[in-house]
Formats: C-alpha cells, structure tokens, sequence
C-alpha cells in the first residue's frame, strides 16, 4: 500500500477508483438529507420547504431553527466526524479491530474529570465541566501513552492498547469509587454517560471546534504514513517513515478529536469503533480513503440515531448515545455476516 | 531453560519450571489471602486459629464462625477469580487477541442488562439477581454464536459480533440506568462494579457445584486451546476438530463467566489482566490457562482483603478495588518486560 510511489496505473484500477468517489459522493448527499431532516423533525414538525426557505433567510421558523436545531445539528456532525476519524486513527495505531477512540483512556479520563469536578466542587453546568472532562482527557491519554512507550522497545501496539485498558480500568474503578459515595456526582454522571446533543448552543461548540479541527489536520496528514505502518513498523521504518513520529501524531489527534467530543456529548464511542468497519467494507484498507469515508458515514450515524431518538421518544426523546448502539448493532451485525471483513 | 522433557517409561511429558513455579507461587500467596480474608471481621480470629478450623480442629465457636459466616465470602473470592481468569484466558486465546475478554465481547454486558432490567422492574432481589445474571450471560452468548455463524465461524468474527451485541447490551443499561429512580440507580451500580460484601452460601453453593464441573473440563481441553491459538489452518493440519473445539471451549468459558458474574457481579479487569500477568510471570507465548485462573483468585482475594484492612468500615465493593489493584501490577510488568528487551 505504498501508493505514493507505485501509483497503480491502467484499466484494472480506474474503476475501484471510481466507485470509490461515487460512493464517497452518495455519502455526502445522504448526510445533507439527513441535515434538513434533522432541522425538520422535533416535537414540532417544519415542512422541509419551510427548513429551507428559513435557512436562505426569508422564512419564519427563525426561533426554532437557528435556535435549537442547527447548533444540535451541527453538532453532530462535528462530534460524528471527530468520533469516526478518532476510531479509524486508533485502529490504525494499534491495529486491533477491538480499538475504540476511547482506548486510550479517554472516555474513561472524561468520565473521572467530570465526577471529580461534581464532587469537589460542586460546579453542574455544562460550561463548568466540559473542561475537566477534557482535562481528565487528555492527562489519561499522556499517562497512557507515556507508559505504553516505556522502555526500549518504544510503543508497540499492543502495549499501547493493554496500557491503554490498565489506565481505563483504573479510573472506571475510581470514579465508580466517587460514585458509589457521592449521590449528587453519580447524578451527574449517569446523564452524561448515555450521550445526548440536546441542550447544546453554539457556545460550546465554538469552544471544541479548534481542538477537532487540529485534529482532523494531524490524522488526514497522517493517512499515507498509516498505511506504511500496516505492514508493520519494520517495514515502515524500511520504507523511510518515522514510526514513533506518526505514533505520537496520531495519539495527539485521537485525544483531541475524542476528548473534545466526548466532554461535550458524552461517551458514544461506539460510533468510532464501528464506523471504520464499515468504510474498510467498502474501501478496503487504504487510509486516504478509509479516513474521508469514516468523516462521512460517521455523521451520518450520528444525525440518524439522533433524528430515530427524536421521533421514537416523542414527546421527549431518547438519548443520542443509546440509540446509536441501538440502530448501528444489528447493522454492523448484518455487515459482519454477509461480508468478510478485510482484517487488520 | 524453557521446557525439560520427562520420561517415565512409554509416557512422556514436558514439563516447564517456570509456568508451575509461578503457579506455585501465586497459588500459595492465593491460599494465604483466602484465609487472611477469614481473618478479618467483628470477631478477630489469628491466621492459625483460621487454619485449624479449616482442618476441623479448634474452638467449637471459631468453627461456627469461619464455615458459616466467612466462607462463602472467601470461597466466592477464590472461585469467581479462578473463573474469570480462566475464562479469559480461554477467549484471549482463541481469539488471538489480547484485548478480547468476557468483559469487552459482550457476555458480561448481557448478564448486566438482565440484572438491571431486573433491579427496575422489581424482580432483582435474592436469588433473582443469581438467576438472571446466569440467563442473561447465557442468553447473550448463545446470541453472539448464532449470529456468528455462517457455516462455521471463525475468532474475528466472534470478537466483531460480539462488539454489536456488547453495546447493544451496554446502552440497554445505561437507558436504564438514566431512567431508574436514584436509589435504584444507586443499587444498579452497586451490583454493577461487583460486589462480595454479601455473599453467602446461596452464592456460595451453586457456584462451587459449576466450578467443579467446568474447572476440569476446562483444564481437559487445553490441547485444543493451544492448537486453536496456532490458526485455523495448522489446528486443521494437526487433527484438531476446530468448530467443535472452539464451540466446546466458548461453552465452557462462557459458563466460568456466567456462574460467576452471577456469584460476584460483573467484577471488572480480572478476566483481561489476570491472563496477561500470568503470561508475562510465567514467560509463555499464550496465557497459561491454570495459571492464569490462580492469578485471577489472587488478584480477586486481595482486592477483597485490601479495603477491609485499610478501610474498615466502608464496606467498599471489590469490583472498585480490582482496577486500583491490578492496573499499576500490569503496568509494572509491561514496563519491566520492556527493559528486558522482550517487549509487550
């Protein structure tokens, strides 16, 4: 997969090519039909016309539209495409298909972060504790990177992944700890942990967004480099890539990308563990085109579990997190059986 | 010297000091946990007052105490370690993957939504906790085979499937947890980290009589478990049936999980670490299975023992302890293999 060189010229190559934008391109135009679905169905239908109409300014849902529908929109876009570029990072870094975006300790550090800040002192808004879950984050993350690197071998992945698993073990079992003994931050921590985009403005969107545009920057800059790394790190080194580099470049975007979503909508990981299957189904293993397809059909999940969640629950709702376990499962299921799956 | 090979007439065998000396060792400090753990209590009892009760000798009342009041703790301890060490052994194993425990592939995610559905609808006191935890690990696993199945299965796909069907069960619980009412979220939780503080011999008993059947068992077919680890294909060239292997080996190890998750709750980490220390002690390529299984005891006595010498009074459920206990051991052997130059 050392395509930078060895380009594949001819007939037998155009047409994967080709199916691949077209697909890619289908991709898109579903995740923009589900954007005005998502600005149309609530506890108040808006005909799509009337979605449209008031996006171009002369309509007259201004209120519900700008006011809460786009922010959670665009929100799910944006906690969608980190979460599924996060998750295809990590499997890449690892190369375990069990690596979720949270493996790194991430949503585990969130979690720790937000209990601990609810204990100590008492702050419940969202405002207060979106940063100490990203603290927790991103300190996690360190930890286990820095530990998994310990040595002289450096960070193999599978010391990654178990250092990765320790740390999260240890900080399930502490904030479990806080929880059991403090009401009020289990309270707290029960509602963030099923994942929800309601209640979000665009306030704190425009907080995250810098992390998860870096983000996306270092792992798309990273795309030719993994795929030399999937074959493994001495034939990487062999083909000239800085391996410990790469690795660092990509545990810097997994915690940025993760640890931003996840402070905000909560730990629905599932999505960027399930999401990187299912565009290697149809790309193959080729990170420049597995990373572009899990920024789209991660949204697309997202938007979806989030309108089915708006619809099924009404007149309230369920939580976007649960529901898109609950929809993406069986589909990964089906996808596991009928196709055989290109192992890592 | 790795292996010394012994011959007694026309019977031979290999015999590897290392692998029996750490399970020796860790066999003896798993026996002085488990009475330690007698030790402790209103009644103080010395190390050898415990000991000559377990040998039918002694005062009539310290009898009383530790057969009737202390065993079934420390019998549940022992047990629900050794099975969970075994069990994951067995799935990381066949799986190849050292990720890949009960916990991470969905049969303790099921056990744990049977009970929480139980604890909600009002059916999840005494022996309906037992009961249900049993069905749903069964249910669960029975699901992820059949759903695997496509004339025949392989590992991948176990582990993928039963990524689905784990978060499927996962967000079951945390839609339930979101919606339960305070107390009973407190109890969820509480049942959730794992918990010995109440064992008797009702969790006791049923869970000795599984453990005698399976343990053997289990121990019976470690020739398959090794030929498995080697790939479909060389188990295939050495004779081994391998649907038929790796169904009885699933059966059997989903068994070790379902007893005990319904003994001591989902209790977290053991079933993933015990095997990766007990492989890294013992210096092997594939986790020892016996081995493993003490260590699992171990890390699961101490973890029960620790808070109570430290924290008398705040009754601490062990599942909270395993995480504290045994992530910063594995951390220490992945560091310490590190330096040896043998890597993760």
């Amino acid at each position: 997969m050392i395509q930078t060189h060895a380009a594949p010229v001819g007939a037998p190559s155009r047409g994967p090519i080709r199916r691949r934008r077209t697909y890619l391109l289908a991709g898109v135009v579903v995740l923009l039909v589900l954007c005005v679905l998502s600005l149309a169905i609530g506890t108040r239908n808006i005909p799509p016309g009337e979605v449209l109409a008031t996006l171009f300014g002369h309509g007259s849902e201004d209120a519900i539209i700008w006011g809460t529908r786009f922010p959670r929109t665009l929100m799910g876009i944006v906690v969608g495409v980190a979460l599924g570029l996060a998750g295809a990072v990590m499997q890449a870094l690892t190369r375990n298909p069990l690596g979720d975006p949270g493996l790194l300790g991430i949503s585990a550090g969130a979690a720790f972060g937000i209990v601990v800040a609810v204990a100590t002192t008492g702050i419940a808004s969202l405002y207060g504790y979106i940063w100490f879950a990203f603290a927790g984050a991103a300190v996690a993350s360190v930890v286990v990177y820095l530990l998994g690197s310990a040595g002289r071998g450096g960070a193999t992945p599978v010391k990654l992944a178990l250092a990765g698993v320790a740390i999260t073990a240890l900080l399930t079992s502490l904030t479990n700890g806080i929880s059991l003994v403090d009401p009020q931050a289990l309270n707290r921590y029960r509602f963030w942990a099923s994942g929800s985009l309601a209640g979000q403005d665009n306030g704190v969107l425009l907080r995250v967004l810098p992390f998860i545009v870096v983000g996306t920057v270092l792992a798309l800059a990273s795309a030719n480099a993994f795929n030399s790394m999937a074959l493994g790190d001495d034939v990487a080194k062999a083909l000239g890539r800085r391996v410990a580099l790469t690795r660092i470049q990509g545990a810097v975007a997994i915690t940025l990308l993760t640890g931003a979503a996840v402070a905000v909508v909560g730990p629905i990981v599932f999505v960027g563990l399930v999401v990187p299957h299912v565009a290697r189904a149809i790309t193959g293993p080729d990170h420049r085109w597995l990373l572009p397809y899990s920024m789209v059909l991660s949204p697309i999940l997202v938007l979806a579990a989030d309108i089915i969640g708006r619809v099924v629950g009404r007149p309230g709702e369920v939580d976007v997190g649960i529901v898109v376990a609950f929809i993406g499962a069986p589909f990964f299921i089906a996808l596991v059986r009928r196709r055989r799956l290109a192992e890592l | 010297v790795t292996a010394v090979a012994l011959r007694v007439g026309g019977v031979s065998a290999r015999v590897r000091p290392r692998v029996i000396g750490t399970a020796l060792v860790l066999g003896v400090a798993a026996f002085l946990l488990f009475c330690l753990g007698m030790t402790i209590g209103d009644y103080d009892l010395s190390v050898g007052k415990v000991v000559a009760a377990l040998l039918s000798q002694g005062d009539y009342y310290d009898r009383v105490v530790v057969y009737d009041w202390r065993m079934p703790r420390a019998l549940c301890g022992l047990f629900v370690g050794l099975a969970f060490g075994m069990s994951g052994a067995i799935f990381q194993t066949i799986t190849r993957n050292p990720l890949a425990s009960p916990d991470v592939i969905g049969v303790s995610a099921g056990a744990t939504t049977a009970v929480v559905g139980g604890i909600v609808l009002g059916i999840g006191a005494g022996l309906g906790t037992q009961t249900l935890g049993l069905a749903g690990a069964l249910g669960s696993a029975l699901l992820i085979y059949v759903l695997a199945w496509q004339r025949g299965t392989t590992g991948y796909r176990i582990v993928l499937v039963g990524i689905g069907v784990s978060w499927a069960c996962t967000s079951a619980t945390s839609y339930l947890l979101a919606h339960a009412k305070l107390y009973e979220a407190q109890q969820i939780v509480g049942w959730m980290v794992g918990n010995l503080n109440d064992s008797t011999w009702s969790q006791a008993t049923p869970l000795l009589i599984a453990m005698a059947v399976l343990i053997p068992v289990t121990i019976a077919m470690s020739g398959w478990l090794r030929a498995l680890h080697l790939g479909d294909d060389v188990a295939i060239g050495l004779g081994t049936p391998v649907q038929v292997a790796r169904l009885t080996l699933l059966v059997v190890g989903v068994g070790l999980v379902a007893f005990g998750t319904a003994a001591a709750g989902p209790v977290a980490f053991v079933a993933l670490a015990a095997p990766q220390i007990a492989k890294r002690l013992a210096g092997t390529p594939v986790p020892p299975l016996v081995t493993s299984g003490i260590c699992g005891a171990a890390v699961l006595l101490g973890s029960d023992l620790l808070p109570r010498v430290l924290l008398p009074d705040a009754q601490i459920p062990v599942g909270v302890v395993t995480g504290v206990l045994g992530a910063p051991f594995l951390l220490w052997l992945l560091a310490r293999a590190n330096r040896a130059g043998s890597g993760g």
